[in-house]
């Protein structure tokens, strides 16, 4: 890796951090492409080891919502720990339907949520930064 | 409460294979489903979602760990200065309005399904 290659993946990292603590993701949708492109993996190796960063990401930022009060500990573990069956069905799917299918039904999925999101942002009253305000049912 | 589970085992199974498939967290279908399907306030969706993904990843990052699939040195590199950058998303996160939050995150899905769709 050259010196251009190392800043790129640093850059790339601070920004997938960035991401993932202002909208609750891990940042794979960044470090994938940037392993890629600044390390040359291929994709499975890429989001292979995309995920080892995830977890780093995700622990630190989960421990920091947990500090600002914004945690559900019991559903977030419930969730964890339910996903295996997750990825038995995604298995199941990825032999039973072509994988172009695949991607274009999760996109319908993201895309829905989209509009949802935005319908239902827009409704609502704008509420302000609530920093400070006490949350109605985290279970920390 | 009794409803609760199942529609938690649903969101995870959604989120396992969403991860499973496209090697990544799954948090781009378990915050929008927190929030909608539970009424989760944005900024608790988001943390919430994180500590789901640490299991998530962790255990598939160890699944392509036995296989050979993941570069643990590049792993760390793009991974500690995300460390920084998180600890600095979500507190800027507290700064904004949870709608910015959302619209934010509607931005962010409609890459993702352009992403996937080309």
């Amino acid at each position: 890796m050259e010196l251009t290659d190392v800043i790129g993946l640093l850059a790339i990292g601070f920004c997938a951090g960035m991401l993932g603590g202002l909208v609750g993701v891990g940042g794979g949708v960044l470090f994938v492409p940037g392993l890629v492109i600044f390390v040359g993996l291929g994709q499975l190796e890429a989001e292979s080891t995309s995920l080892l960063a995830i977890v780093f990401v995700a622990a630190v930022g989960a421990w920091r919502q947990r500090s600002y009060g914004n945690l559900r500990v019991r559903d977030g573990i419930l969730i964890g720990l339910l996903s295996p069956i997750g990825v038995l069905v995604g298995t199941a799917l990825a032999n039973a339907v072509t994988e172009r299918t695949l991607e274009l039904a999760f996109a319908g999925v993201q895309l829905f949520f989209a509009w949802s999101l935005a319908r239902r942002a827009l409704r609502r009253p704008d509420d302000g930064a609530e920093a400070g305000q006490a949350p109605t049912a985290a279970n920390g | 409460m009794s409803s609760r589970l199942p529609r938690l085992a649903v969101i995870a199974t959604v989120g396992g294979a969403f991860s499973g498939l496209f090697g990544v967290g799954g948090g781009t279908v378990i915050v929008p489903l927190l929030i909608l399907w539970f009424g989760y306030r944005e900024r608790e969706a988001t943390g919430t979602s994180l500590l789901a993904i640490v299991l998530i990843a962790a255990l598939a990052a160890g699944t392509q760990g036995v296989y050979g699939n993941v570069h643990v040195r590049e792993g760390i590199l793009i991974g500690i200065p995300a460390i920084a950058g998180v600890v600095a998303g979500t507190a800027l996160q507290q700064r904004i309005s949870e709608r910015a939050v959302s619209a934010i995150f509607a931005v962010l899905l409609i890459v993702s399904a352009g992403v996937l769709i080309l």
